[in-house]
């Protein structure tokens, strides 16, 4: 890779597995649960948080050296409000139905804990190209299960694919209703996406035994 | 030796060693400890060996099934059967020789009844046998229990395939990500209730899938229905309702497969209790615990709080004392809030644990507005408390203690080292 160097590709690549803000951190549930019944809504979810985590981790980054430690909470607050507030206004000039999906849950990337969590933990130490690629690769992560679980719960609670109906209609009965399938009501529910997130999380360890803690 | 000899045992028992290192070992080893006691022994020490072990209590659970499955294979026949009469204005009288058991009404228990059995051993033992390879330990005998109980609280119509994904959900989820047997915090019977009744709710409530056919006949004009006692309350169709208190104890009325013969699974009890697997504590308690809400709900009535008009009427004027008689209470009493894993240890804590199910059961049933049933979830509820009631039942007990001891004398003999030791060693 010659546009990265090893250790900076790391910062990217290790979020989306080994180092996983959902599955091994077990951050920013709230949102994974609330709004990934579609997998249209957990697409944008990602994009806006890629596009907070990303910019406002290289602000954060340039302001370090300036920000006083003890008011450094206040100061994060304001660059995440900030950029969330353009992406809720973005959101509600080109695509005002999702945004209504979306509801609260954008205002609340603000009190998302991945985004304080990497302000705190690696843009006030580094400098900002780094803090660039960590948050690009946070919030890649975060998407990545983000779309996973709402791939899962969209195909099997509504039949569909960002909007499309893949399974056949289950009002006409055609497709694979035909044979008397029929939607999965419980993946429709919240609790439904803390199971597969559940799942996520068993299958990745029993693939890398490392994960596990031992206790 | 020759082979011809062996008896079928002594084969198995071979076949068992020969396997003994290989992956599928657990497999060998659970069919033939299905059918025979194990042939090794302990190799140290003196052993006492309790009758009583997991299969033992497992087969004695099974026992108090069986006459409630087979009166379920009766009645899923009499409903249908009860049910086109209605439609065709006839008026049936219930004579227990000539329309109940009947080889007609076996016959509809035998094909609709039986496949539930079926399915639900034949997705849930296969689950524990992949478990078990995958994890190289012994299949173990919790599913045997659990997939007896999983076809009696279905209603009769429910798809096979839906069964299958829900048992596979309930023991993965339910049980084996806890552990396995022994392990799991929810039943798994109701868990796989559970799962059913969210993922497809169309068929776990409303007044169709309670009788054999009611839901292919729907729309065409030999229409049929199937209202349970509790759905109609819960419309306020006090008219419709025409089973007396004795039907309704017999379980001569509609419902999920296994749940309507209070009095078969009162029998059922009163087994489980005298042999000594089931808690008679968690029993009586949840009995008293139900008996106490539909009294306070009967009381809001005769007061005049609710009216003839309110959507609650129905269920809160019904009889407090009948809620025992309709739906799964009964049931869900006797053979799965006395599960002794997920129920509550402490003696105290049964109490607690039993009255609050019963209590809290009652109080769903009444207000939860898409489904007039309750225990299911008041159960998984008390499921994930139980621990916690237990907590708190020890500490307390050790607070009692200590403070008996605080004001205890203790008498000084020797010297007041002596009392001290003593008091140390008492802590």
């Amino acid at each position: 890779m010659a546009l990265l160097s090893k250790k900076d590709a790391n910062l990217i690549i290790d979020p989306l597995a080994d180092n996983n803000p959902i599955t091994i951190q077990v951050l920013g549930i709230c949102s994974a649960l609330a709004i990934t019944a579609e997998l249209k809504a957990s697409v944008v979810m990602a994009i806006s948080v890629l596009f907070v985590l990303g910019i406002g981790n290289v602000v954060i980054s340039l302001m370090r050296n300036i920000i006083p430690s003890k008011i450094r909470i206040i100061v994060q607050l304001i660059v995440v409000a900030t950029l969330v507030i353009i992406v809720d206004q973005i959101l509600k000039a080109f695509a005002y139905e999702l945004s209504k999906t979306l509801s609260v849950f954008v205002g609340l990337i603000i009190t998302n804990c991945i985004i304080m969590g990497r302000f705190e933990a690696f843009a006030l130490g580094n400098g900002p190209w780094k803090s660039f690629l960590d948050g690009i690769g946070n919030s890649l992560g975060y998407g990545v299960i983000l779309i996973i679980v709402g791939f899962f719960r969209e195909l099997l609670g509504s039949g569909t694919l960002f909007g499309f109906p893949v399974l056949g209609n289950p009002i006409a009965k055609t497709g694979l209703y035909a044979t008397g399938y029929e939607n999965n009501g419980f993946m429709i529910i919240p609790p439904a996406a803390l199971i597969v997130v559940g799942i996520i999380i068993w299958v990745q360890r029993s693939r890398n035994k490392a994960l596990i803690e031992d206790n | 030796m020759s082979n011809r000899r062996l008896t079928f045992k002594k084969r198995l028992h071979i076949l068992k060693h020969h396997f003994r290192d290989k992956k599928m070992a657990p497999a060998f080893a659970a069919f033939h400890t299905f059918l025979f006691t194990p042939d090794e022994t302990t190799h140290s020490g003196a052993h006492v060996r309790g009758a009583d072990d997991l299969k033992r209590t497992m087969n004695m659970v099974i026992l108090a099934l069986v006459p409630v499955l087979l009166f379920s294979m009766f009645n899923a026949g009499y409903q249908h059967y009860a049910a086109i009469d209605v439609a065709n204005n006839v008026s049936r009288e219930l004579s227990l020789w000539e329309n109940f058991l009947t080889w007609d009404n076996f016959w509809i228990g035998i094909i609709k009844v039986l496949p539930l059995v079926v399915v639900s051993y034949g997705v849930g033992l296969g689950v524990e046998f992949i478990f078990a390879i995958i994890k190289g330990h012994e299949v173990e005998e919790g599913y045997l229990v659990t997939g007896m109980l999983v076809p009696l609280i279905v209603p009769i119509d429910t798809p096979l395939w839906m069964l299958a994904i829900s048992v596979i959900f309930g023991v993965v989820i339910g049980k084996e990500v806890f552990g396995g047997t022994g392990m799991n915090i929810l039943n798994p019977a109701l868990t796989i209730r559970a799962f059913l009744f969210f993922a497809y709710p169309t068929w776990m409530s409303g007044d169709k899938v309670w009788v054999y056919e009611a839901v292919e006949r729907t729309g065409t004009a030999d229409a049929i229905s199937g209202e349970t006692v509790l759905g109609a309350l819960a419309q306020n169709n006090l008219a419709e309702l025409n089973y007396s208190v004795s039907d309704m104890f017999f379980g001569f009325i509609p419902g999920s497969v296994g749940e309507t013969s209070t009095f078969l699974i009162l029998l059922g009890g009163l087994f489980l209790v005298f042999s000594k697997i089931a808690s008679w504590r968690i029993m009586l308690s949840a009995v008293i615990g139900s008996l106490v809400m539909g009294y306070i709900f009967n009381v809001i009535v005769d007061m005049g709080i609710i009216t003839e008009y309110s959507n609650f009427y129905g269920l809160m004027s019904f009889e407090y004392w009948q809620h025992l008689l309709v739906g799964g209470l009964a049931f869900g009493i006797v053979y799965m809030a006395t599960d002794p894993v997920t129920g509550s240890q402490t003696n105290r804590g049964k109490w607690i644990y039993g009255f609050l199910i019963g209590f809290l059961s009652v109080m769903i049933r009444v207000f939860n507005p898409a489904y007039p049933e309750g225990v299911f979830l008041a159960i998984l509820l008390m499921n994930v408390f139980a621990p916690t009631i237990d907590h708190y039942v020890v500490k307390s007990n050790i607070k009692k203690r200590l403070k008996r001891l605080k004001n205890a004398t203790i008498l000084p003999k020797d010297s007041d080292s002596k009392a001290e030791e003593l008091k140390a060693e008492t802590v």
